[in-house]
């Protein structure tokens, strides 16, 4: 133990409330403008405590007039967004769990090409063949799909790795008792190592969660139609600071509802959450 | 290393089927067409192509505004590597001192990773913005000029504000584990001593959790680079007057707005040699940290 002082926990305690306040304050403001009328938006300073129109707004951002962003529901952007962060997620950590499988477990010629190959694609992201990409997708007729808004995303280096890591350390004495006991590979696949990877998976599902969900270049290039459009290019959309009919009191309950998904996610999922972060990055 | 293996001829390649065919399709292909157009010209109305070798990449190298989009992309980076670091790095040291309710402020200080980082250029947009934002009345009010929508300096710190912001949790929690990993035996010598917490946090904190902070440097200037796209175009649209343009923007709006092929490949291709730059640091950078740390 180091000395014990009371006035350096206290500053302490102090610098990590300036700490939250500075990181939740931006939120807690969106919340709070959220829930007053466009009137008190638009005549700063914004009180600081939420008003009385929490109803009235999600209310009319949920249900109320069709159509509030580009003639689309919000529960149908939900939606898609929804899929697109599901789909890439399990789709990842599918395609992951299969090629690292092949990779640790099998000897067979190219072996080490085929891990070249995933390895490098770590070092070509969308944003920097965005033109080639996108003629590939039209070219496909992928342009307003689900599949071109998340196939293109799911092969990934990272998960790849993540799970061939973990594979090395699984004991070859468990491989050789599964042989000799007459067990597949697709068995051993199945009734082995998919349970002993359990949190592996569960820590990369919250982590490609929230990769899903926050896309943007992506979706915004693949989407023309807004049907087909995620919550946050959505949100961009509503957003002109040149146009004086801006629906502001929606606009920030749109932003609080294509924040809360994966806040969410990210709280509850906490230990699987830190615990995906600090091993995807090693 | 022999490991126990199934013998199998063709099941393996199966298994790699998907990931090979998405890879090829969705990331071989388009690469190959970039590098190919980044040696091509193509006349207007794309009736003609003719190969002009590196003349693309003269014109990118040599074009003003493609320079100035590579200052305003370095100065974005390290802007917002550094105050996100510093920050985090502030509240990591002031986490490892408490002793009560470290798992509440950990929870209160991780979310904004969850934040997509258009949303989170558009919240600092909500409250900063000269129409109706509160801290730009308040400004004002002080008598500060403050209009990020027309100032170029102003827009900057803007944007690099907002990047950082939703990049303080991800480094805080790096921090706080490297902090964790050091021996407690080698602060409490330094604290026997006579070492105080500040002369102990510059000469044994700070040199032990040399190799995160190096790691962090190179993590936060891939994500400043590349997945700050969503910040600049939600926000700035790379104005005013290009003031806030980086590099991965520009290839965006050259290549779609202004539709110009080969200037846009080329862009793309000086933009993957600098991610293979960047991912070969942080390579070289894991071996050590297998070996030393």
């Amino acid at each position: 133990m180091q000395e014990n002082r009371p006035l350096a926990g206290l500053v302490a305690h102090l610098v990590l409330v300036l700490g939250v306040l500075i990181v939740a304050f931006p939120i807690w403001y969106t919340f709070v403008a959220s829930t007053h009328s466009l009137q008190t938006i638009l005549s700063p300073p914004l009180p600081l405590v939420p008003g009385d129109r929490f109803l009235d707004n999600y209310g009319e951002a949920l249900v109320g007039g069709i159509g509030q962003i580009g003639g689309v529901g919000i529960g149908r952007l939900l939606f898609n967004t929804a899929v697109m962060a599901t789909a890439i997620a399990v789709g990842k950590i599918v395609i992951s769990i299969l090629s690292a499988y092949a990779i640790v477990f099998f000897r067979f010629p190219g072996r080490m090409v085929f891990f070249w190959l995933i390895f490098i694609t770590l070092m070509l992201p969308v944003e920097v063949r965005i033109l080639p990409t996108y003629k590939v997708m039209v070219d496909l007729g992928l342009i307003d799909t689900y599949t071109g808004l998340t196939l293109p995303l799911m092969a990934s280096a990272t998960a790849t790795f993540l799970f061939r890591q973990f594979f090395l350390t699984i004991p070859p004495e468990l491989v050789e008792a599964a042989r000799i006991d007459g067990a597949g590979p697709m068995k051993f696949l199945r009734d082995i190592l998919l349970p002993l990877s359990k949190t592996n998976i569960a820590a990369l599902f919250v982590i490609l969660f929230i990769y899903g969900w926050t896309q943007y270049l992506w979706p915004l290039l693949i989407t023309s139609d807004s049907r087909m459009s995620t919550i946050v290019i959505a949100l961009r959309k509503m957003v002109s600071f040149t146009d004086a009919d801006t629906p502001w009191h929606l606009v920030m309950v749109v932003a609080i509802l294509a924040i809360l998904p994966p806040v969410m996610v990210v709280v509850l999922m906490q230990r699987w959450f830190v615990k995906g972060l600090v091993e995807t990055e090693k | 290393m022999s490991r126990v293996v199934f013998p199998a001829r063709v099941l393996p390649y199966l298994l790699l089927s998907p990931q090979i065919a998405i890879t090829a399709v969705f990331f071989y292909w388009p690469a190959s067409q970039a590098l190919w157009q980044s040696v091509l010209r193509e006349d207007p109305f794309g009736l003609k192509t003719t190969f002009v070798g590196l003349a693309n990449f003269r014109s990118v190298l040599a074009d003003p505004n493609y320079l100035q989009s590579a200052r305003v992309t370095v100065v974005f980076s390290v802007a917002t590597a550094l105050l996100a670091m510093a920050a985090a790095l502030w509240l990591a040291s002031a986490a490892e001192r408490v002793v009560r309710g470290r798992g509440l402020y950990r929870t209160l200080l991780i979310w904004p990773y969850a934040v997509a980082p258009a949303v989170a250029g558009m919240l600092w947009l909500f409250m900063f913005n000269p129409a109706m934002g509160t801290f730009a009345y308040m400004l004002r009010r002080a008598g500060y000029n403050w209009d990020p929508l027309l100032d170029p300096g102003q827009a900057m710190t803007m944007v690099v504000v907002a990047a950082a912001w939703k990049q303080i949790s991800y480094n805080f929690l790096f921090f706080v584990a490297a902090m964790q990993s050091i021996p407690r035996s080698l602060i409490e010598a330094a604290a026997i001593d006579g070492a105080g917490s500040t002369k102990r946090f510059w000469t044994i904190v700070l040199p032990l959790i040399a190799p995160t902070t190096f790691f962090l440097l190179v993590v936060n200037t891939v994500y400043a680079f590349f997945d700050t796209f969503g910040i600049i175009h939600a926000v700035t649209g790379g104005g005013p007057a290009r003031a806030t343009e980086t590099l991965v923007y520009k290839v965006y709006n050259d290549g779609f707005v202004h539709l110009s092929l080969g200037s846009s490949a080329a862009q793309s291709v000086i933009l993957m040699a600098i991610v293979i730059l960047l991912t070969a640091i942080q390579f070289r950078f894991v071996e050590r940290r297998v070996h030393y740390g």
